[in-house]
């Protein structure tokens, strides 16, 4: 039937339908808008790096706040407990690797931004750091930890996201490639974090010393297999923004310097900037360095590209492992309908099952126990019968013997009487005690 | 015949010394060693031959991703010849890569010091034989340029272990060798730091105080203390500024040129290390590294003696020796009287 609408079948999706008029729906996507703006967003950060690579700068100027305090002011404030510390080290006390957390909101035009900075001061600063990765990594799975925790509860209204959703590691602008510490680091925690590397204090690097470095840097990091973070563009992305994705990601590492303090161009204009005696580098100038890319990445493009990438890609990797190390096994038959007789049932059958197999023991260990008194009882009838022998048997020969000696005094007995009389009634008279005794002994 | 004798015997002559032992200098020539102590990715090598201006020693940075990471410290000696103004002098840099690089740096040390300590045996060696040459080679090390991280709030646990290691046997100077990241106000405060944790670890550095010293040299002395650890830059490269040749860095703000003083201490790390302390570094090895050294190895080889000999009286299998063995073989000792020692 002819109608206003064309119609095409389109595939196993349906059939496409063309619209007369407006329908409206496509307001969607701004009342999601109003929504999470209403929200407030999470974003936690974390830095990694040798002191002395300027994070904690980088952090401030990135935010243009100052979330960490600079290390003179800490430094002045309590060179006392310094000095103290560094009485008691000695030779240089093994440093371990803290973890210290800012957190802090941000509003800008409405939107509202919780951000975490976790910082890792005395990574990469002692003489051994084969394990200075690990404290780091034990983190990053805690907060996993408590957000499948959260997620696993009854009642799961307000879970609090604290997951890492980007780590900045700072690289150190040797020219030369990366370094053993750089190396493992990387290699341990590439799949557990959306890992962004920034070459550090790039001030030290001409610009054909950056593009070697660069280049020397990603091949370093493609051949030990190591997943850093790349922005991708969508296919529902503007020409304009594809190309700016380019740009930006061909910029990865970023060489990035920051700075608090202000300086004066020479045409008098104040900027962010570093002051040398042959120059001033600014900040945002990105000819002198990569540090708008890498705001305009981490902030103002991608951001939400790193947190969808922390929960679906990284996190749920995460989880399936954890769950299946636990044991767990893919149950698909976990929600079939509950029925409570059925339950009673069964449960009766079960129970009556048990009764029995407990019953058909006992009786077992009860017959058991009878035949072994049994055999013990024989056993002890036996003996008493030996010995009742044994005893009779001697007897016997103490008779026989008794019998004889009774035989030789009667004898003696009729012999004529004399001056052995007294002798041989003494004689006598044991005898028949012995013959008494032996009566008695009967 | 009577001429005024008395003015020309007052001048005797033997002011004269000083040029007879410079052309003595010029034709004997004279060995300088140096160590260099760092990670790898520093400027050691740039250093180098920007303070000989010439390309002396190779980078040994891993530069491809296929290459391993050294696994221990390695010690690659180059030695060349070079001249000037008719003084000529044989040059070994001691490159040590390797060195910090790895993940465990516990004893990345070792090989260094044992390189050190090998020379001063082996000068010994040299020096006790019966026969021995009338010029030994000298292959001591007469300087160590430990290179510093620009940027950390201090020393680290690293430096402080093989500094206070180093400076017992031969004479450090500590450089900052990529100091142009580094802003005047930053390199002061951490010149000031290091100093402060040098002081504290008793960590004693080149050159060092000595009360014979002349006025002016303890002037210079305390001169050079206050730069020490040198902030410097270094550069193989002549870029042009404004018409003029120099050597330095082109940034993308600026052009760094390494002789200027306000850019850089490396003018007066050069001056110091060659221009006015060289003999002294020579002199100092000698007299005080070596000398420590050679007593405790002869200390050592008298108590071996010693046991040896009372095992020998008692007629036992020799004993164990308590303490390391000397590093001179006692063969070489044979000739020497005990009394001496």
């Amino acid at each position: 039937m002819r109608s206003g609408n064309q119609s095409q079948a389109a595939g196993s999706g349906g059939v496409k339908k063309k619209m007369n008029g407006y329908v409206g729906f496509s307001n969607y996507p701004n009342q999601e808008h109003r929504r999470s703006i209403k929200r407030g967003f999470n974003f936690t950060l974390m830095v990694v790096g040798e002191s002395g690579l300027g994070k904690s700068t980088l952090i401030n100027t990135l935010f243009e706040s100052k979330v960490y305090p600079t290390k003179e002011e800490i430094a002045t404030s309590s060179a006392a407990a310094a000095a103290a510390a560094a009485a008691s080290g000695g030779p240089q006390a093994a440093k371990t690797v803290e973890i210290t957390s800012v957190s802090a909101e941000i509003n800008e035009n409405n939107v509202k931004l919780r951000l975490s900075v976790v910082d890792t001061p005395g990574f990469g600063d002692s003489i051994n750091n084969d394990s200075a990765w690990k404290p780091i990594l034990e983190n990053i799975e805690s907060r996993f930890d408590a957000y499948l925790a959260q997620e696993n509860r009854v009642n799961r209204s307000k879970i609090v996201d604290n997951r890492v959703n980007a780590l900045l590691y700072f690289i150190k602008p040797t020219g030369h490639g990366l370094r053993a510490v750089d190396i493992e680091f990387m290699r341990n925690l590439h799949n557990k974090v959306n890992l962004i590397p920034v070459i550090a204090r790039a001030d030290t690097l001409t610009p054909q010393e950056v593009e070697q470095f660069k280049a020397r840097v990603l091949a370093d990091i493609n051949f030990h297999g190591i997943q850093i973070f790349r922005p991708v563009s969508d296919q529902f992305d503007d020409p304009d923004t594809i190309a700016d994705n380019k740009a930006i990601a061909s910029k990865i590492p970023f060489a990035v310097i920051g700075s608090e303090k202000f300086v004066e161009r020479a045409d008098g204009t104040r900027v962010r900037g570093r002051q040398y005696p042959w120059g001033i580098i600014e900040v945002e100038n990105e000819q002198h360095n990569d540090f708008v890319s890498l705001r305009q990445m981490l902030l103002r493009t991608h951001m939400e590209e790193l947190r969808d990438a922390t929960d679906v890609a990284l996190y749920e990797t995460y989880r399936t492992q954890k769950l299946l190390a636990l044991g767990h096994v893919q149950d698909n038959g976990v929600f079939r309908e509950f029925n409570p007789r059925q339950q009673l049932e069964e449960e009766e059958k079960v129970h009556a099952a048990k009764m029995q197999k407990l019953e058909a023991e006992m009786a077992a260990v009860f017959r058991q126990k009878v035949q072994e008194k049994e055999g013990k009882l024989k056993q002890s009838e036996e003996e008493l019968h030996s010995r009742h022998q044994q005893m009779k048997t001697v007897l016997e020969k103490q008779r026989a013997e008794l019998e004889e000696k009774k035989g030789r005094v009667g004898s003696v007995e009729h012999a004529p009487v004399s001056h052995q009389m007294g002798v041989q009634a003494e004689a006598v008279v044991p005898g028949s005690k012995d013959n008494k005794k032996k009566r008695g002994f009967f | 015949m009577s001429a005024p004798a008395n003015d020309v015997q007052d001048y005797v002559g033997f002011d004269t010394i000083t040029q007879q032992m410079e052309r003595k200098f010029l034709k004997r020539g004279f060995n300088l060693n140096v160590i260099l102590v760092g990670e790898s990715g520093m400027g050691k090598s740039t250093l180098v031959n920007s303070i000989f201006a010439s390309h002396l020693i190779d980078t040994q940075g891993r530069r491809a991703a296929q290459e391993v990471i050294r696994k221990t410290t390695e010690i690659a000696p180059v030695t060349q010849m070079l001249e000037e103004n008719g003084v000529r002098v044989k040059l070994t840099i001691v490159d040590t890569p390797g060195f910090g690089d790895q993940c465990n740096n516990e004893g990345c040390w070792v090989p260094v010091i044992k390189y050190i300590k090998d020379q001063h045996a082996a000068y010994l060696e040299r020096e006790l034989k019966p026969n021995r040459e009338r010029i030994i080679v000298d292959t001591r090390v007469h300087a160590c340029l430990y290179f510093l991280n620009p940027g950390s709030r201090g020393l680290r646990p690293l430096d402080v272990e093989v500094l206070k290691r180093l400076t017992e046997v031969t004479n450090v100077i500590p450089v900052i060798a990529k100091s142009d990241s580094m802003t005047i106000e930053e390199r002061t405060a951490f010149k000031r730091h290091i100093k402060e944790e040098l002081a504290f670890h008793r960590i004693m550095l080149f050159p060092y105080a000595s009360d014979d010293d002349a006025d002016d040299d303890r002037v210079l002395n305390a001169s050079i203390r206050e730069l020490i650890p040198f902030a410097v830059v270094g550069s193989e490269e002549v870029i042009e500024v404004e018409g003029k040749l120099i050597r330095g860095r082109r940034h993308g703000w600026g052009v760094i040129n390494i002789f200027d003083e306000t850019h850089s201490d490396f003018v007066h790390l050069r001056n110091f290390m060659l221009r006015t302390h060289l003999s002294d570094l020579i002199e100092v090895t000698s007299q005080r590294h070596y000398e420590q050294f050679r007593t405790s190895q002869l200390r050592q080889i008298k108590e071996l003696r010693a046991q040896q000999a009372a095992a020998a009286a008692s007629g036992g299998a020799p004993p164990v020796p308590t303490q390391a063995q000397p590093q001179v073989p006692i063969s070489v000792m044979q000739h020497q009287p005990m009394a001496q020692v």
